[in-house]
């Protein structure tokens, strides 16, 4: 999945890693946003072996866009605002 | 007198207006950064749209929404970023956790405003990265200036439908269809009674309009077959149309939602009884016409106490608080009540003709095929529900919804069956030969939301 940045698309940049990959970003995104607009693809895998998920409702609801932040714990990566440097790993 | 309000969106806002203006500073909380609610939610700082371009006709409504939001929050005890993960009605407590710190708030009078969320019907491919609930389409959006995908299909039904793919469109992406499963005629049926609802039947009628113009292809009457895909996500949107033919089209994202279901789960652990209410098929939360509920102290406005919209829940708000004043026995204006009273009986009108208009497609839920993934939180399929409520089940059958969660964990996982749960109710009535109403209600949890161990312990 690659979210498509339509508007507001000229803010600062900002750098984050997912799994040790560098992840350019945007003042104000969401850690949603930054990972599935930064070419991330997917944010975590079912425990079922039924494949990739990406989030699903993006009102922190379903509870299927979980990912680790380094320093931070497990939180919803679309009720999350990414930061300068942050370490994620998929959740 | 100790009075919480939780929600800040259409509902919450009005009902703090009143309660201020009546002289009292509650403790108002949002789990969200900034208020404003689903439908109102702002963008981050740093985004800098103007509110003509984020909330469309309703920009309006939004602009004064804010404004009254951002002049209350100095005159209460404002507590944004907090999650209510409990409320206990015998000791009168909300357990609430802010940034990690868990907080026990008693409160001698709650006006729940709680809000909703898609309803949704599972469909082959629907757990694929680039399938989001329509809701979650129009919120990437709204507050991040992000479309789903560049080539997008919406499928489902209800005012979401048309809404989102104008915004989409309007914003640049390729709109490649707009699939409402609902027929024209049942459309047609319901007119008269839309009529009462003026404007938000016009801007219906408006977007469809729009996106006809633009060639943007609109089907109705058509049934879901599969959102396909490949390691990197969605692929294409295939459907039947009204007259049976198949049909596909490639897109990278894809949109789906049935109307709206109240995040009531509050509400349930407060111990409202609810009812299943036909109209919008939905179980919602039993209260009077001002918002009042069986258990004292307990007060429900907007969309989770039942779909209303937007328009309602402010008018429902500034209702429930007038209802908490006069039971508190402070002095109301009796004219002001009648009005708000008046208000809502229309809207209720027009309500019912809408969800006519858009009823929840019972058939589709329970035409779900024994393959297609069920509960996405416990990777359960839908054939494994309906294997549970036969009678040779070595468990004996699940009579009821409960019964079938247990034996299957629907609706035990994350999410708590917020987003499987209208399918698998319908699953379960048909292979047990009865409506969803006799079947029950899957009940509410604490934690209403998964929070972190530490916190959980630290509470009684």
């Amino acid at each position: 999945m690659r979210l498509v940045r339509l508007r507001d698309a000229s803010r600062p940049r900002i750098t984050l890693t997912l799994e040790g990959q560098a992840i350019e970003a945007q003042q104000g995104d969401t850690l949603l946003t930054a990972l599935l607009a930064g070419n991330a693809g997917h944010l975590r895998d079912s425990e079922f072996g039924d494949g990739h998920r990406a989030g699903f409702c993006l009102m922190g609801a379903c509870q299927d866009c979980w990912v680790v932040v380094e320093g931070v714990g497990r939180v919803r990566a679309c009720a999350t605002l990414a930061a300068q440097g942050m370490e994620v790993r998929r959740g | 007198m100790k009075v919480a309000v939780v929600g800040a969106g259409p509902a919450g806002v009005r009902a703090v207006e009143r309660l201020v203006a009546a002289g009292l500073s509650p403790v108002w909380i949002d789990e969200a950064p900034d208020g404003g609610g689903r439908i109102y939610q702002r963008p981050p700082p740093g985004l800098a749209r103007d509110a003509r371009t984020l909330y469309g006709f309703e920009a309006r409504r939004a602009t004064a929404l804010h404004a009254t939001l951002d002049a209350l929050k100095p005159k209460v005890d404002w507590r944004p970023d907090t999650l209510v993960w409990h409320i206990r009605p015998e000791a009168r407590t909300l357990h609430t956790l802010s940034r990690g710190r868990q907080v026990e708030l008693a409160y001698d009078a709650a006006i729940l405003c709680t809000g909703a969320m898609d309803r949704v019907i599972p469909l082959p491919g629907w757990t694929r990265p680039g399938v989001t609930t329509l809701g979650a389409a129009q919120i990437a959006l709204k507050t991040q200036g992000c479309g789903i995908g560049q080539r997008v299909a919406f499928i489902g039904t209800g005012p979401l439908l048309v809404l989102v793919a104008y915004q989409y469109a309007k914003a640049g992406a390729e709109v490649v269809a707009v699939l409402d499963t609902t027929s024209f005629a049942t459309k047609l049926r319901a007119a008269p009674g839309l009529m009462l609802g003026g404007a938000t039947f016009a801007k219906g009628l408006y977007y469809t309009a729009w996106l006809r113009r633009r060639g943007i292809r609109i089907a109705e009457g058509v049934t879901p077959i599969a959102i396909d895909g490949d390691e990197s996500g969605v692929t294409a949107i295939a459907w039947r149309d009204a007259a049976g033919r198949e049909h596909r089209a490639a897109c990278d994202a894809a949109g789906i939602g049935w109307g709206l279901k109240p995040e009531a789960q509050l509400a349930d652990l407060a111990r409202v009884p609810f009812r299943h209410d036909p109209v919008q098929a939905n179980w919602v939360p039993v209260r009077d016409g001002a918002g009042r509920t069986p258990v004292a102290g307990i007060y429900l406005a907007g969309d989770g106490a039942g779909i209303g919209g937007a328009e309602v829940a402010e008018i429902a708000g500034a209702r429930a608080a007038l209802a908490l004043l006069a039971d508190a026995g402070k002095r109301i204006d009796p004219i002001e009540t009648v009005t708000l009273d008046r208000r809502l009986a229309t809207q209720a009108r027009f309500r019912a003709a809408l969800e006519r208009a858009f009823p929840f497609p019972a058939h589709l839920a329970r035409g779900i095929a024994d393959d297609t993934l069920l509960c996405r939180c416990e990777g359960l399929h839908a054939g494994e529900l309906r294997t549970a409520a036969r009678a040779e089940a070595a468990t004996g059958p699940a009579s009821e919804v409960n019964r079938a969660k247990s034996f299957t964990r629907i609706g035990m996982g994350r999410c708590q069956g917020r987003v499987c749960g209208a399918a698998a109710a319908e699953i379960l009535a048909a292979e047990l030969g009865c409506g969803v109403a006799a079947i029950g209600r899957l009940r509410g949890q604490p934690p209403v939301k998964p929070i972190p161990i530490p916190a959980a312990v630290s509470a009684p």
